[in-house]
Parts: C-alpha cells; structure tokens; sequence
C-alpha cells in the first residue's frame, strides 16, 4: 500500500510527531515500502480464525488491588525536568 | 575468561576472588564498544561483599560473586538506564527491574548497562543513539542485535554472561553473530516487570554465554512467577543443569523446509545441515517437515510489533521523565517537540507503523489480520511439535554483515529477522549455540526451538551438540 502525504502527515499527528518536509518524503517511501511487504496478509484465509493476542499458558493474572512498594515524592520527582514543589510542571492548558 | 560455570568452581575453591576477577573485569579496556555504562564503584561494593560473605560460609549460591551485564533496557536502580535512547538519556531509575532483584539476591555482581538499539528496535545494534559496538570477531562488522552490546561483552571476555531482550530475535541472532549461547525462554517463563516495553506480547528477558551450563544456570537465578507481571506464568522453577547430560537418543529433531530460505548463506546452510547428521549420529531422528505459514512471520510481525510499540512508547512525553524540549508554550508542542527530539529515525518508523494499522479505517484489514495470522503461525508449530520434540534451522540466514551496510533500507535489515520471529509470534521458546565458522572466520549459529516450557529439551540437545562439535570460538 502506498501512503499519500496527507496519510503520513495524519499519522505523525496522532503519534506525536513533528516531520519535517525531508522526512515526510523519506517515511512516506519507508513506510509505503514496509506496507507492501506486509499487504501479503491480505492472501491469507483467516476466515473464523480467533485472533492471537497474547501467546502463554494461561490467562494474564492481576494482583490484588492494594498499594505497595511506594517510592515516595521525592524519588518520583527525582527524573522530572521539571518540578514544581511536590508537582511535575507542564506548560499552562487553561487560561 | 572461561566461562561463567568455570568462574563459579573458581569461587567455590577459592582460586580467585570476586574482587581480583571483579576488578581485572572493569580493567579491561572496552574495544568493542559494548558497554554504555560500566559501574566500577557498585560493582566492586557488590563484589567485596560477595567475598565477605563467602569468607563467613554464607555463600548465596553459585552466582555468588560471578559478574554479568545487562541490557540497558533492564531497569537498575540508582544506574542510568536508557534503553538506547537520547529520550532516556540521564534516567535513573527509582526500582530494580524483577530480574535485576533476582540476579542480585544470588549475589551477581552487576558490571553495568549494555549497548542496544535504541528500544530493542533493530538487528545491529546501529540504532543505538549512542555508540556503535563492534563484532569481536570482526571489528568491521555487527555483533547483530538488538541485545548486540550484551553479546559483544561476553564474547569479548569484558563478563561472564549477559542479559539480554529477544522481541523477534534480539537474543538468539547476536549470540549467532558472536560465537556464544543465547536462550529466549517461552513467553511468561521470566518475568518483563522493570523491562522497558517495546511489544508485550512478544518481549521476553534471557541469558547469553559462553556454554549451554552457563546459560541454564542464569536461567536458573532469573526465572519464575513475578506477581509484578500479569503474563507471568506459574510454572514451577527447574534445576536445569540436572538434565543437560541425558543425550538425545531417540529425540524427534524436524528440520521445516520452509526456514531453509531462498538466498541463505550456503556456509551457514551446510554448517547447520552438517549439524543435523551429527545429532542423527548421536541417536536422535531428524526428519523434514513443513510449517506452511512461515512465509506470513515477517508481515505479521512487523504488524503486531509496531502496533504494541506505537502504544507502549505513548509514555514518552517529555513531563514526568526523559527528554523535554525547551522554550515550548503549548502542551501539544511540548509532547511532540520532545518526542521528535528525543526519538530515532528507526523508533519513529515503527510509532508510524503502528499508529497507522491501529487507526480508523485499516485496524482490522491490519491488526487484527496479523493477529488472525499470528494464531495460524502458532497451530502450524502445535502441529509440529505432535511429531517432532525441537525444530532445528540456522538463526540467521546471513552472516554478520558490515557495519553500515544495510542502514538505508529498513527492509532490508527487517528480512534478517525471517527465521527468529516465529518462535516470538508463537511463544516457543528458542536457543541460538555455535555450529561452526565460515572460511573468513566468522561465528555461525543454529537455532532450536522447543515445546512451550520445554527448555529442558532445548538445552539437553544443545549440551549434547555442543560437546560433539567441541568448537573453541575465539575472536581473534
């Protein structure tokens, strides 16, 4: 399959991804390159065929729902670029 | 440097120290680029304490005072972790990894943090965005990758064994490339908590070294039940070197047409068929057989693997750690400036790749039919393994290849992992070891891959095929 620009461009976007206009050309190759191969997929009969989403021996188990192993305000700051006072910092969203 | 078992009877016998092997280790000088962090001051602390606490009789076992490496995408508390990513650069991580925890409480002394490429996401270990590591063996050439640092390191003697993360092949090819025993374990065997994602449901953490004992016993410190990972799996932990010596004589050896590819080296293709007639001469039944979804492995991973990408590297944005970009005003620019600096060019294809099949429009002509496929790929070998005990191909259909050589056409370099992915997508698990060398002297690997939990077949075939083979690789 071969993307157009615009399809790039939309999936930058929702990847969060600033393309220059050098690399929008080179992904848009890339990527269409990439999906040729994978549009082999398209032969396969998968017709009733119960999709794989993860392989193991039995279903994913969860834990119990308690806190534990709390690493406290501090270290949890600690690889913050930015901080202010006990909170991670981000540019203002509401004016 | 002989090899992790032989460095325990060292211990054990008091012919060396962990400090002396310790610090003659950390003194070697690094010529292959292998390590982006070697933690001289920890692993010392680590490595008196070892002898101190042999010295009392309280020895933790036999990894007690034996050094190892770790992948930089392993979590080490209090020591950078980038996974080889700009966007990670300076993080220290405020846990161990569950892995790292179990190396520790055996008493390995951690020597520090591995090349990779950037995430796991690649074959060479050229996507690092920070270094460039070097085949021991060839200096111009790759050790392979993703886990290409951890394999450098062992093959190069700078440890005794290594950790690394196999997604599609990532443990088994460097191994291949570098002479030495890589072991991805079945899918839920280790645990992934403390493991940077890359794609859940195929990432599993697993031991290079220089011999299948040396393998089984990391296997040994690394694996079992992690509440900390829901697809942990229960399985109850095994003596694996107890069985290595039981031999292979009436064992079900398939040889699948199907992964004796078109265009593969015809050294590595005689090297393998050649190790097939000595496991016949050893007592074991090698027959052909066909595993006919083979040819959709490389689709449907490249597929399912971008997709669980583009979903678990949503975390990166520039907020609560990593890489943030200066002078931003606005939050949606400052996720995406961050990012797009802090990302390589091989992560940001496979985030598009992904974010592409998962959108509207081409989520289930994409990810769900891969998903369809993947479960054909896994009857094909539940098929398979009703008649055959281990399949046996080579690991890589080409020898390590030039450094450079293959970084323009990302294609190109995906087809390298053709006879890995399987065992990913079906959640087998999957040992590359030594068969020969081609005429320039470069290291060639065979794969095996086994039953789900059944590494104790895996690794009693190979210990049988490598003592009748007897080869000493060594980089020149």
């Amino acid at each position: 399959m071969k993307l157009t620009e615009q399809q790039v461009r939309h999936v930058a976007r929702l990847a969060r991804l600033a393309l220059s206009p050098e690399e929008l050309v080179t992904y848009r190759e890339q990527l269409s390159a990439v999906l040729d191969a994978v549009d082999a997929l398209a032969q396969v009969d998968t017709t009733g065929v119960v999709p794989t989403s993860v392989v193991g021996a039995s279903t994913p188990h969860l834990r119990a729902d308690v806190p534990h192993g709390e690493v406290g305000v501090k270290v949890a700051l600690a690889n913050a670029p930015q901080v202010d006072g006990t909170s991670f910092a981000i540019p203002r969203v509401i004016e | 440097m002989k090899g992790l078992v032989a460095l325990t009877k060292a211990l054990a016998d008091g012919a060396t120290s962990s400090v002396e092997t310790t610090k003659a280790l950390l003194q070697k000088p690094d010529l292959v680029g292998a390590f982006l962090l070697r933690d001289d001051a920890g692993a010392l602390a680590a490595a008196k304490a070892s002898d101190e606490r042999r010295a009392r009789g309280a020895a933790l076992g036999p990894l007690d005072g034996v050094s190892v490496a770790l992948k930089d995408n392993i979590l080490t508390e209090g020591v950078v972790t980038t996974a080889g990513s700009k966007l990670l650069a300076g993080f220290v991580p405020p846990y161990d990894a569950t892995v790292t925890t179990r190396l520790k409480a055996a008493g390995a002394v951690l020597l520090g943090k591995t090349n990779l490429d950037e995430f796991g996401m690649g074959s060479s270990t050229e996507n690092s965005a920070f270094q460039q590591t070097k085949n021991p063996f060839d200096l111009t050439r790759t050790p392979g990758g993703s886990s290409g640092g951890s394999a450098a390191a062992v093959a190069a003697g700078l440890c005794a064994g290594a950790l690394g993360t196999d997604t599609g092949g990532s443990i088994r090819q460097p191994a291949a490339f570098t002479g030495l025993v890589g072991l991805k374990p079945t899918y839920g065997r280790v645990s992934r908590a403390g493991v940077v994602a890359y794609a859940s449901s195929l990432d599993q953490v697993g031991p290079l070294a220089r011999s299948v004992e040396d393998v089984a016993l990391l296997l040994e410190a690394i694996e079992g039940f992690d509440a900390a990972d829901s697809t942990s799996s229960d399985v109850a932990k095994t003596a694996w070197r107890e069985g290595l010596r039981s031999g292979v004589k009436g064992l079900r050896v398939g040889l699948p047409k199907e992964l004796f590819v078109d265009g593969m080296d015809p050294e590595i293709d005689a090297s393998v068929r050649a190790a097939a007639r000595r496991l016949e001469a050893l007592g074991a039944h090698v027959v052909e057989l066909s595993l006919p979804h083979t040819k959709y492995a490389l689709a449907t991973y490249y597929v399912i693997a971008p997709c669980e990408a583009s979903s678990n590297l949503g975390r990166y944005d520039g907020v609560r750690y990593g890489h943030r970009a200066k002078d931003v005003k606005a939050l949606k620019d400052l996720y995406e400036k961050s990012r797009s600096e802090g990302l390589g060019p091989e992560v940001k294809r496979r985030i598009m790749l992904g974010t592409f099949a998962l959108s509207a429009g081409y989520h289930d002509a994409y990810y769900v039919k891969a998903q369809q496929v993947r479960t054909l790929i896994r009857r094909d070998y539940e098929a398979a393994f009703a008649s055959v005990d281990v399949v046996l191909s080579a690991t890589s259909p080409v020898l390590p290849w030039r450094l450079g050589e293959k970084l323009d056409d990302p294609l190109a370099m995906y087809l390298m992992d053709v006879l890995t992915l399987p065992c990913n997508l079906a959640g087998l698990p999957g040992l590359s070891m030594p068969c020969g060398q081609s005429k320039a002297g470069l290291p060639i690997g065979l794969q095996l891959l086994g039953r789900p939990f059944d590494e104790a077949t895996l690794l009693r075939a190979a210990h049988a095929l490598e003592a009748d083979l007897n080869l000493s690789l060594e980089p020149r």
